[in-house]
């Protein structure tokens, strides 16, 4: 469990009560259920696992945790069909329209998370219609 | 950073069915599959619905598993957590809807309810202050220190309508300016967490899922009226809402939220517990704060009002648990927001207790003006085995009885005094058709009987009385007089008993009366229970054709009451019958029956 820092004075100021508010907000917003979301969703399954999912999903929960992205969800599912591309991560809009990621690594994260996920621009490299 | 959030109810609920050990399992089985970076177990309050306990949420998926085994934790976290496949077996089955899983929020136990009170438990973890600061903890009463005047402050309750929780319906606000108005060298908050209605758990739930909402509120009451010392009277049987108000007191010192010159504005507040030894007359005003006091807990005659001469004899404000709960809310969204819910009178929401005879045992919060219906056939998912709904009964021992005619009146304080009922705490018992109402108001009376401080004789001498009548009536030897006798005590108990505990004893016998005269006509004239519980008014007997003389029945009876010859028809000693009815459950012709 993360603790935050242990202020070693007593708070004096609302700033300070703020300050761990905005820390532990990003920590609580994941209990709620809201609809506008982005949906990133990580395969994990064994083959996903094997290829190294695990480091993509997160680095996709620390890059979405560091720039504050309330509205997107990560999370996990099974097996896709698709092993041979694994890790595979879908980003579904909040419109519903889905793009599929193949071969991800957790280096790949940061751009799709800031062009796709920040700037709805799907970074169309790393998609499964730009294989050869 | 973690990317999933496990939270398991750690109310007392599903402590006793187990969540303890699931959390112990979760995190050894997190742990060996490597996820301790990446998954968060959250111990949380009460989520409501104790009835399908333990229970356990995943987010960010929002999964909703009920009734979880330990045994079933290695499968949800290879499955679920790991790889990502929700354990579809184990969901609440209401949330499962062919291919989807259905949010909770929409399902028929959650759509209906409002939750202000109940806000935090069940998201939040309520041993850290973090997580309740998280939630805009401690930002009301920063709020109030650093923005408004104690007369603002008090203006703001008043304007809310908010009206005390604990039963009487007396306003939170009034309350708050007539201790305010009296001027003394020393003021007291008190917290009333002594709850003692059988069948009411509301209070408990807030203080174990959100201890600091609480401390916060009474920290802003102090400052409306001017006091720097608060007390919160819990009773000693709930250990767990005790240990994680204490931690709650302990971290909220270590931040400064208590103590001396908060936020820097000068104000000075501290809190203190006092546990209570379970006598349900502490549960009054006036008899709390005398066993604060460090006397015998009996209450004394009003007024002077505690607002006036309260805690060791200066002006006090007392509320209840739930009362407290609504405030920093108010504070933060406005007096306005908070009057646009509820009924004219009756403002906000109102968190119940169900219990009885109703599937979904557990814990609700509704906005004031829902029908009883609604709490009980959509929200409480109506009555199991297919019974039908008789009577439901609110105010615990004060309180009355509802029968099916008044299924549909809005509740409200006003509203439920009109039938002849109350508010009370919260306590909602249904019954069905298998309960008998004279026995109902019996038990309550033993109840009362029980509790009576004794310090006053209406209330000491008066409900023994009174249950000896019920009694007599339940054996069949009372007459007709007897009701007139028993209707005519009642009133003299309420007239002149000392405090709230006498004053409202009689209610159960009272409404009883007023809306099953039939029954106790039945049981007086008849010399019959048509419930079939009184166990006097009823004989358990053998069906001579239809039994087959398996000597099934015979072997069954604990008490050996039994006669019989295989192949022959058997026949119930009505001297050694004890009545336990185990023969009419075991019995596979239907050929006993209770008359």
């Amino acid at each position: 469990m993360t603790q935050i820092n242990k202020v070693v004075h007593e708070m004096k100021s609302l700033e300070e009560l703020k300050a761990i508010r905005d820390k532990m907000k990003n920590n609580v917003s994941l209990r709620e259920e809201s609809d506008d979301n982005i949906r990133v969703v990580v395969g994990m399954a064994t083959c996903g696992i094997a290829a190294g999912a695990r480091p993509v999903l997160n680095a996709f929960t620390e890059e979405v945790a560091k720039r504050n992205l309330h509205n997107v969800t990560v999370t996990q599912t099974g097996c896709i069909g698709i092993c041979q591309y694994e890790p595979v991560v879908e980003v579904i809009d909040a419109n519903g329209e889905k793009t599929t990621y193949v071969k991800m690594t957790a280096d790949k994260v940061a751009k799709v998370v800031a062009d796709h996920l920040v700037n709805g621009n799907v970074v169309s490299e790393y998609t499964i219609g730009n294989l050869k | 950073m973690f990317r999933s959030h496990v939270l398991v109810c750690g109310g007392t609920g599903c402590t006793s069915s187990g969540s303890q050990a699931i959390i112990d399992s979760l995190e050894s089985e997190i742990k060996k599959n490597g996820l301790e970076e990446e998954v968060k177990v959250v111990k949380t309050g009460c989520f409501g619905l104790c009835a399908l306990g333990p229970i356990m949420i995943v987010y960010p998926e929002g999964c909703f598993y009920s009734e979880v085994k330990a045994e079933d934790i290695p499968e949800i976290v290879s499955e679920h957590l790991l790889k990502g496949r929700i354990v579809k077996r184990l969901l609440y089955k209401e949330t499962v809807q062919e291919d989807q899983v259905k949010s909770l929020n929409d399902t028929n136990f959650y759509a209906k309810q409002h939750r202000i009170a109940l806000r935090n438990c069940g998201v939040i973890n309520p041993e850290n202050i973090d997580e309740y600061i998280g939630v805009d903890g401690y930002e009301a009463l920063g709020k109030v220190l650093t923005e408004y005047t104690p007369e603002q402050v008090i203006q703001i309750i008043k304007d809310s309508g908010l009206r005390g929780r604990g039963g009487g319906g007396f306003p939170t606000g009034l309350k708050w300016s007539f201790a305010a108005a009296n001027q003394a060298d020393q003021k007291y908050v008190c917290c009333n967490a002594d709850e003692g209605d059988p069948g009411a758990f509301m209070d408990r739930s807030v203080l174990e899922g959100d201890p600091h909402v609480v401390i916060e509120a009474m920290a802003i009451a102090g400052y409306a009226i001017g006091a720097n010392q608060g007390y919160i009277y819990i009773r000693a049987e709930y250990p767990i809402a005790v240990k994680r108000l204490q931690i709650a007191i302990d971290q909220a010192r270590e931040y400064g939220l208590l103590g001396k010159n908060i936020f820097n504005s000068g104000f000075d507040f501290d809190l203190e517990l006092r546990l209570g030894a379970g006598a349900f007359v502490c549960g009054e005003e006036t008899a709390l704060m005398t066993s604060i006091e460090g006397h015998r807990g009996e209450p004394r005659p009003r007024p002077p009002f505690p607002a006036v001469k309260g805690l060791f004899g200066k002006p006090t404000v007392l509320n209840n648990v739930e009362t407290y709960a609504n405030i920093p809310r108010i504070i933060l969204n406005g007096a306005e927001w908070f009057s646009s819910i509820g009924t004219e009178k009756s403002k906000g929401t109102k968190v119940f207790a169900l219990g009885g005879k109703i599937k979904n045992t557990g814990l609700v919060e509704v906005p004031m003006g829902t029908t009883l219906r609604e709490v009980v056939e959509e929200i409480g998912g109506g009555i199991p085995n297919g019974k039908k709904f008789k009577a439901a009964q609110t105010g615990g021992p004060s309180g009355g009885c509802i029968p099916e005619s008044h299924f549909d009146v809005a509740i409200d304080y006003d509203n439920l005094i009109a039938i002849g009922s109350m508010m009370g705490s919260g306590g909602l018992i249904v019954m069905d058709e298998d309960t008998c109402m004279v026995d109902i108001a019996k038990f309550f009376l033993e109840f009362t009987v029980d509790e009576s401080c004794g310090k006053c004789t209406p209330c000491r001498v008066g409900t023994k009385r009174l249950y000896e009548m019920l009694d007599k009536i339940t054996r069949g030897q009372a007459t007709l007089e007897d009701l007139d006798r028993m209707e005519a005590l009642c009133y003299y108990i309420k007239q002149n008993s000392l405090c709230g505990l006498g004053q409202t004893a009689p209610n159960p016998v009272l409404s009883t009366l007023k809306y099953f005269r039939d029954e106790y006509i039945a049981h007086v004239v008849d010399k019959k229970c048509p419930a079939g519980v009184c166990k006097h008014l009823m004989q358990v007997v053998i069906l001579e054709d239809k039994c087959k003389g398996c000597t099934l029945c015979a072997r069954t009876c604990p008490v050996g009451a039994i006669e019989g010859t295989v192949k022959n028809p058997h026949v119930v000693n009505q001297d050694k019958c004890i009545k336990c009815g185990a023969c009419i459950e075991k019995c596979k012709f239907g050929a006993i029956v209770k008359r």
